[in-house]
């Protein structure tokens, strides 16, 4: 008898269940749901479902080894910016299958984030060497979404008054595919050119240029001249430049260029069918700003030592909405974290023979292609060869496939291949037997290599030459360094990160089991269908099974992020009135909606236009109406957040989307609180045309410190023509670089959904629900409770008021969840969406121990605060003024606080044999980080 | 809250000084405290055309974003160029180190006083 994995997955058991419906005076978790829930809005509990009854984790696990076995696993020497690589044993052990680095959060809590802060440092310190220029984020979504960034970038920073940007005819073909979708919905104009074979008019004014370096076709050439003439007319350029070959080329930075993005996928990240890999983007000093996306920074803690930071957060939307330098949010931490480990391992020798290998191998081939009659269509290549076989390219890519290497087709004549750090003489020998046949060599023997770079054009300057890059080359160095920064860490591993809107629930060990599969790991996106027919037939059932849990006809699985799902809605939703001939572009937004909303739809070529929220946080209907009626001609859609941002179940929400119906506008339901709703209710029953769901909150694929995501956009059939990968064309409204976005992660939610069923998924938002209206009226004589719905319940989360104990007291938000960390919590999320407030989120996998545990935590800091208040402790020198505390902070010198040691560490005695959970930093000064902005690896001398 | 009495307010939370026809504009303690510390000042050239409402700089801290709005239609004719490199000094001295632009006008618009701010202010 195996157990129901729902019960695994669900926290609290039906004896915990009942002790707390208990004190919310509820029979049973329907009862409450049917309380909170508006009956107008519910699903039949009956209601028809096309999800099979729950499997066993056996089970589950058994299904997802047939259809890994239905995917072949070539030689993947396709190349157009995805590689083989060696993904260390041990970064693939302690890093992507380590619970300590995956279900860790955003690093919004510096404190209790410094292990995968000073890694992506390291991420960034590794890209600004690379390519030689001043600043790095970490991280992007994908390589062609980085260039599509780079391209509003250079708008924004040029200044000039030009709407034209050049696009290098030898970019990679997806690339351009999400130039041309992305530069349409923003008035930018694209100019294709090849540059120095045929340059552009003299007086073509341009904002900026983008360069493929070396060129999707391999050819390596130095673009320095371009880069100088786009310079003196006022333009910015960008290069995506592959990583691994700046190891030996010119960088950019050295080139001139403004902006290098690219990849870093063959850093030690598997292929997995196209994602999720981590895109960077660097940019030369005076365009920090400018960056989109995360930058981690260095500051200081109360004690004066080194810290990391997030650094100028108030370029992000949660600040600047819809004038925010990009929509992007979420970022892909756990894979540049792993590119970033590839680097330390490797060093700046490891990683140069790395590139010399794959340069080398090239070479080899090239040079007995030559010797076979077949002459490489450019001589200079870093690691990508094109050849011409006038009629014969179909059959030479037969040949390789059939041999087990996957090859390109350009087009009938023209086939190319790159080889990487994993290409064997075997290999070599495969492509030399498909193009040549039996003029191919037996053997490749020991010969002079020609060269493929052009001595000028060789790179002259160091790279990777912080210590951190040297220091950890034995596996036993790198075991200690990976477990070093995990320790610094909180993650799921520890303890409840009860994040509101963030949806920190568990990631099952069986779930994650088949992303490091061969079978899923090892696939070239552009791989031949039918190496894929396991994917295939797993990305239709998951999507099958999405569509119908959210009520919705369509989904989309490309989007590598929440952003971008909710972007790839809008742009569905551009792309219907346009095509019905209308020109629709205003989006309104509630002013409680997250800042990403906006960001986004600015992006979609729409206009925002504010709608008031009420005193519960709900949409003003008046107001609603009021701006419906001012935009009626020109009404595009309405983004709302379902439950609202607030975490209540608005109850008002068809009249709502009724509304906007009438005026001929398009309903988004932003999905990000489909935790709360998952089994009761569908967005598409109650009026929404289009959504993006969170497979990384509501489907359990981990946080991985921030990212990766899934944001599978879902929409009514009149828009299903509009999304990415419509009716099967992959080119269709493309969002991100692969054409399944991050395919790797799937089986995730695959199997989350697969073991749940629908009764279990059901259960888990009843769980959630419960778990939230639990801690709200447990807490609420302590702190307000802010908003509440029907019979005053809350949804999934529950907003705790500070702003009368900080009236009171003069304890702060801040100094709260700092406080938390010495009671061994990761805070809630702060200031959102109301400021001075704390918003909670336990999700359906705590279990009441753990609740109860942070219940006792707030009200005992409740209690401190209230003896701050009462002046007992003086205002500045008090256990919340002065958290979290270091064990060095208690520790070293004379203690001279009014309160003691003991309170400050083990406020409550449970945490003294109950695995206390340690700061390595005191308070971080975040003022200092953005004034004195660094976002690359500090000396060894400055943590002396 | 300090709020000298020989100023000018606006609505915007700026102060204005005015001497002849050149008019120093910075912003109050208020808004100071209320953007938290600031991090970063971007500000106009000096020569450039200043529309009274439009926003003409920005003024960020490690919260948010303020925007610095032209009280009076004129030209720059001067920047603080202390404060684009050391943005705390609007925190510590809004009044005095931490002033942003001074911009030649040819009229001046109804502003508020000291004590018509405060009330403004007053929660």
């Amino acid at each position: 008898m195996t157990a129901l994995f729902a019960d695994r997955h669900i926290g609290t058991d039906t004896a915990a269940q009942k002790q707390m419906l208990a004190a919310l005076g509820y029979p049973s978790v329907d009862a409450l749901v049917d309380a909170a829930i508006p009956a107008g809005i519910r699903l039949p509990a009956d209601a028809a479902t096309t999800l099979p009854p729950a499997a066993s984790e056996v089970e589950a696990l058994a299904e997802l080894r047939a259809l890994a076995e239905r995917n072949r696993v070539a030689r993947p020497m396709i190349g157009l910016g995805y590689h083989g690589t060696v993904t260390p044993a041990v970064i693939q052990r302690n890093v992507l299958e380590n619970p300590s680095w995956y279900t860790a959060y955003t690093p919004y809590q510096p404190e209790i984030s410094q292990g995968r802060l000073e890694a992506l440092i390291n991420f960034q310190t590794m890209v600004t060497d690379l390519t030689g220029l001043a600043t790095a984020n970490a991280s992007m979504l994908d390589e062609g979404t980085a260039v599509v960034e780079g391209m509003l970038l250079a708008r924004r920073a040029s200044g000039s008054s030009s709407n034209v940007f050049l696009v290098d005819a030898d970019a990679l073909p997806r690339t351009k595919e999400l130039l041309r979708h992305r530069a349409e919905a923003v008035g930018i104009v694209l100019h294709e050119t090849s540059y120095d074979m045929s340059p552009p008019p003299a007086d073509l004014d341009v904002f900026g240029a983008f360069i493929q370096y070396p060129g999707a076709s391999g050819r390596l050439w130095n673009p320095a001249e371009v880069v100088a003439a786009v310079k003196a007319q006022g333009g910015i350029t960008v290069l995506a430049a592959d990583l691994l070959s700046l190891a030996l080329v010119t960088s950019p930075g050295e080139l001139g260029a403004d902006v290098a993005v690219g990849t870093t996928q063959r850093f030690g990240v598997p292929l997995g069918f196209g994602g999720p890999h981590a895109g960077y983007m660097a940019v030369r000093a005076g365009l920090e700003r400018q960056l989109p996306g995360r930058l981690v920074g260095v500051s200081q803690d109360a004690d004066g030592y080194p810290a990391y930071r997030l650094s100028l957060q108030t370029r992000e939307q949660h600040i600047r909405r819809e004038k925010a330098t990009s929509n992007i949010c979420t970022a892909q931490v756990l894979l540049a974290v792993m590119a970033s480990m590839y680097a330390v391992y490797h060093g700046p020798r490891g990683i140069k023979a790395i590139a010399h290998h794959a340069n080398r191998m090239a070479n080899l081939i090239a040079d007995a292609l030559r010797e076979g009659g077949v002459t490489p269509l450019h001589e200079l290549f870093f690691d990508t060869v094109t050849v011409r076989v006038p009629g014969r390219a179909a059959q030479v890519v037969a040949s390789a496939d059939a041999e087990g290497v996957l090859l390109w087709q350009v087009d009938a004549d023209t086939v190319q291949f790159s080889t990487d750090e994993t290409t064997t003489a075997a290999d070599a020998l495969v492509v030399l037997r498909a193009v040549l046949g039996d003029a191919a060599p037996a053997g490749l023997g020991f010969k002079p290599i020609s060269r493929s770079i052009d001595p000028d054009h060789m790179r002259q300057t160091e790279y990777l030459t912080h210590p951190v890059f040297t220091t950890h080359h034995s596996e036993t160095g790198m075991m200690r360094y990976l477990k070093y920064l995990a320790d610094k860490d909180y993650a799921l591993d520890r303890g409840m990160i009860p994040l509101g809107s963030c949806t920190m629930k568990l990631n099952a060990a069986t779930e994650m089991a088949a992303v490091t599969w061969p079978e899923f790991a090892n696939l070239h996106p552009l791989a031949p269908e039918a190496d894929t027919a396991g994917y295939l037939q797993l990305i239709e059932q998951l999507s099958g099974w999405l569509a119908d849990v959210t009520g919705y006809d369509e989904v989309s699985l490309q989007p590598n992020a929440g952003s971008q799902g909710e972007l790839a809605g809008l742009l569905a939703i551009r792309g219907y009135h346009l095509a019905n001939g209308e020109n629709r572009t205003v989006c309104l937004i509630p002013s409680s909606a997250h800042g990403t909303n906006a960001a986004s739809a600015v992006l979609a070529g729409m206009k925002v236009v504010v709608v008031a929220c009420d005193e519960l946080g709900n949409v003003d209907l008046d107001d609603l109406r009021t701006k419906v009626a001012e935009h009626a001609d020109d009404l595009a859609a309405l983004m709302v957040t379902y439950p609202s941002t607030h975490g209540v179940y608005e109850h008002e929400i068809r009249a709502v989307t009724d509304a906007v119906h009438a005026a001929g506008g398009q309903v988004y339901v932003d999905g990000a609180n489909l935790n709360a709703l998952l089994g009761y209710a569908r967005f598409g029953d109650f009026g929404g045309d289009v959504s993006h769901l969170n497979l990384h909150k509501t489907f359990c694929i981990p946080h991985g410190g921030g990212g990766p995501g899934v944001g599978p956009v879902a929409a009514k059939a009149h828009l299903a023509p509009f999304l990415p990968g419509a009716g099967g064309d992959v080119h269709a409204n493309p969002i991100s670089s692969a054409p399944h976005g991050s395919p790797s992660i799937l089986p995730i939610s695959w199997a989350y959904v697969r073991m749940m069923g629908a009764e279990g998924l059901r259960r888990a938002t009843g769980a959630a629900v419960l778990a939230a209206n639990y801690i709200a009226v447990r807490l609420r004589e302590h702190y307000p409770v802010l908003y509440a719905g029907d019979n005053g319940l809350v949804a999934h989360e529950c907003i705790l008021d500070l702003r009368p104990l900080r009236e009171a007291t003069g304890v702060t938000v801040d100094d709260v969840a700092k406080r938390l960390i010495d009671y061994g919590f990761h805070a809630p999320t702060m200031s959102f969406p109301v400021a001075g407030t704390l918003m909670v989120e336990p999700t359906e996998s705590e279990d009441l121990a753990e609740l109860d545990r942070f219940v006792e935590a707030m009200i005992a800091i409740r209690a401190e605060a209230d003896a701050v208040g009462a002046g007992e402790w003086p205002a500045g020198d008090n256990p919340l003024a002065n958290a979290p505390h270091t064990a060095e902070s208690v520790i070293a010198g004379e203690w001279t606080h009014p309160y003691s040691r003991e309170q400050a560490v083990y406020p409550v005695h449970t945490l003294v044999h109950g695995g206390k959970y340690w700061p390595p930093v005191r308070r971080i000064d975040q003022a200092y980080g953005d004034r004195n902005l660094v976002c690359a690896c500090p000396p060894v001398e400055a943590f002396a | 809250m300090s709020l000298p009495e020989g100023l000018k307010y606006t609505a915007e939370h700026e102060w204005i000084a005015v001497d002849g026809d050149v008019a120093r504009i910075g912003i109050t303690d208020y808004a100071a405290d209320k953007l938290g510390d600031v991090v970063f000042v971007d500000l106009p050239k000096v020569g450039s055309a200043a529309a009274a409402g439009r926003v003409v700089g920005e003024i960020e801290s490690t919260k948010s974003v303020g925007e610095l709005y032209a009280p009076v239609d004129g030209e720059v004719v001067e920047v603080n160029d202390a404060v684009v490199d050391d943005p705390s000094l609007v925190n510590s001295d809004p009044y005095g180190a931490g002033w942003m632009i001074a911009v030649r006008f040819t009229e001046l618009p109804a502003l508020l006083s000291a004590d018509e701010y405060a009330a403004l202010t007053a929660e």
